[in-house]
């Protein structure tokens, strides 16, 4: 569409450009100052230039949990994509079956964070959980608590329970718009059920399976709260990711400088990737336009 | 008809997937704290509700849920008041630097609560907001505001511009038109903001308890204290963990036409 230039536009925006202005660069700017500042208490503050951000480049606990923290978002990503893709195919066109399956895909989008760690406590211990009594049944030794491997798993399968469903949603939102007349061609065409797909249904989901991509992404960089919950990080920092981390030390410790220093890293890089998504989208955007 | 079949067959696998760790809490909630820990039971053989008369009963369990609905419900209407003349802006106008603030705006959405828990707690306790719902709601519409604003302008993007000049032209101001006869249009999509404000202020755990002590603590702040505070009540812990399920399911209930196209943020 065609927009005019007018820049008394900026009028409506001002009401969120002062919200946000508020809640997000005031508290930013402190960041800011805590990680170029070092402090002994009592709000005196010494300056101390780029040295924890140095102390921070080069520590060995950012590099891990920074690895770590890649590793889990890249897994991620890899299984409910293609998951979601999948279920979004499968899932009922129209009806009571199609209404009642969004319902309850939608249900573990709305629990809160900490409840869902919980639940995921519960059904996974080895005395009480049906998880893992159920493993422990059929001869698989299982506890998240001990072993690191077992830690993963479940905080892997928890995450793709919680967020499968909000890109099989996305999918199934483009598959939608699909008119029937493209499925008619295709039959006509006597096209296979992967040339349908790959020619007519990914084209489709392109634009939602990136705001897909997009919100998985930047959510699972950021994940804090479920394994903080069900693990607690461990065992040993096995599942500690960047967040967990950053509250041990800021919360915890007391690390202001250090902490600060590398929440502005933290920040950097989910906004240098997130960009990238945003480019490559409105570029999208632009070329369905034309 | 065997493509059917399949994908009943898969569709009824997911779903499993996504009930029996819900159906185990719901389980635990109605068996007593003997049950759990003693016997190792499909359903509960002693039905009891005594770990929901504690919550409902007892004030510091039962407030919080309150807490939790006011402070949800005050970011709700804060988010999309804003958002509504700003999406209104991006949609229908360029002007001086409107790409970079959108993409400001969306870094928001991309920072991590846990960079913002010290310096917020710092800010609100220096402006005397600290423990009350405003503060939680301010807080939230970090990152509720730049979803609203992003979500709302895919809506008023499919609503023609010619409408808008219509109305003009039939001598509405703006404020007149943009009330009568602009949300009206974009309803559906003012729902669809509304339930993803609610639900991400709904889950969003850490923020809210690092903003709130007694007055205005959340239910999920409630619950992670009493985990390690009275050791193993599990039964009590279960029941907490499913109420706060309900106004969400609840919430699904009422917009289930809109979720499909909803969760496309407009944009198909």
């Amino acid at each position: 569409m065609d927009k005019t230039v007018n820049n008394k536009a900026w009028f409506l925006v001002l009401p969120v450009l002062v919200l946000v202005a508020f809640s997000a660069v005031i508290p930013l700017m402190t960041v800011v100052n805590y990680s170029v500042n070092d402090t002994f208490g009592n709000n005196q503050f010494f300056w101390a230039g780029l040295e924890w951000f140095e102390e921070m480049v080069t520590s060995s606990r950012l590099h891990d949990a920074l690895g770590r923290q890649v590793l889990f978002s890249a897994i991620i990503l890899a299984i409910e994509v293609p998951l979601g893709i999948f279920i979004a195919l499968n899932m009922p066109k129209k009806g009571f079956w199609a209404s009642l399956c969004l319902v309850l895909m939608a249900l573990p989008l709305l629990i809160p964070f900490n409840v869902v760690g919980t639940i995921w406590q519960i059904f996974g211990r080895v005395d009480i959980g049906l998880l893992g009594r159920g493993l422990a049944a059929i001869g698989i030794d299982y506890n998240y608590t001990n072993d690191a491997m077992d830690a993963w798993i479940t905080v892997i399968v928890m995450d793709v329970w919680h967020w499968t469903s909000l890109v099989a949603l996305l999918c199934y939102a483009g598959l939608q718009s699909i008119a029937q007349a493209y499925y008619q061609a295709a039959r006509i065409d006597q096209a296979s059920r992967w040339a349908v797909f790959r020619y007519i249904e990914l084209p489709k989901m392109q634009g939602v399976l990136l705001i897909a991509v997009l919100l998985r992404f930047m959510d699972s960089f950021m994940i804090y709260t479920e394994p903080f919950v069900v693990t607690g990080g461990g065992p040993g920092n096995s599942t500690t990711f960047l967040s967990i981390d950053l509250v041990k030390m800021a919360v915890g410790q007391f690390d202001l400088g250090p902490a600060a220093a590398f929440s502005i890293m933290y920040f950097l890089v989910i906004l240098l990737v997130s960009w990238v998504f945003y480019t490559v989208m409105t570029n999208l955007d632009k070329a369905e336009g034309q | 008809m065997m493509r059917v079949k399949s994908s009943a067959i898969v569709m009824t696998i997911y779903l499993l997937f996504l009930l029996v760790p819900i159906y185990w809490l719901v389980n635990m909630s109605f068996k007593t704290n003997a049950e759990i820990t003693g016997a190792f039971t499909l359903f509960p053989h002693e039905l009891t509700l005594r770990n929901y008369a504690v919550i409902l009963t007892d004030p510091s369990w039962y407030m919080g849920y309150v807490n939790s609905l006011i402070y949800v419900v005050m970011n709700t209407v804060i988010s999309i008041t804003v958002a509504l003349p700003a999406a209104y802006a991006f949609s229908r106008y360029s002007f001086m630097g409107d790409k970079h603030l959108f993409f400001w705006l969306l870094t928001n959405r991309m920072s991590p609560p846990a960079v913002f828990a010290l310096p917020f707690f710092q800010l609100y306790s220096s402006v005397g907001l600290f423990d009350t719902h405003i503060a939680v709601a301010l807080a939230h519409c970090l990152f509720n505001v730049p979803l609203a604003v992003w979500i709302l302008e895919g809506f008023m993007r499919g609503v023609p511009k010619e409408i808008d000049e219509t109305a003009y032209i039939d001598g509405y101001g703006f404020g007149r038109f943009f009330i009568k006869i602009f949300m009206p249009l974009i309803a559906s999509g003012i729902g669809v903001a509304a339930f993803f404000c609610f639900m991400f202020s709904w889950v969003e755990l850490l923020l809210s308890r690092t903003l709130t002590s007694v007055n205005a603590k959340p239910i999920a702040a409630t619950m992670t204290r009493t985990v390690s505070a009275s050791g193993m009540d599990w039964g009590v812990l279960a029941a907490a963990g499913v109420l706060t399920i309900i106004p969400g399911a609840l919430v699904i209930y009422f917009v289930r036409n809109y979720i499909a196209k909803g969760f496309a943020l407009g944009r198909v």
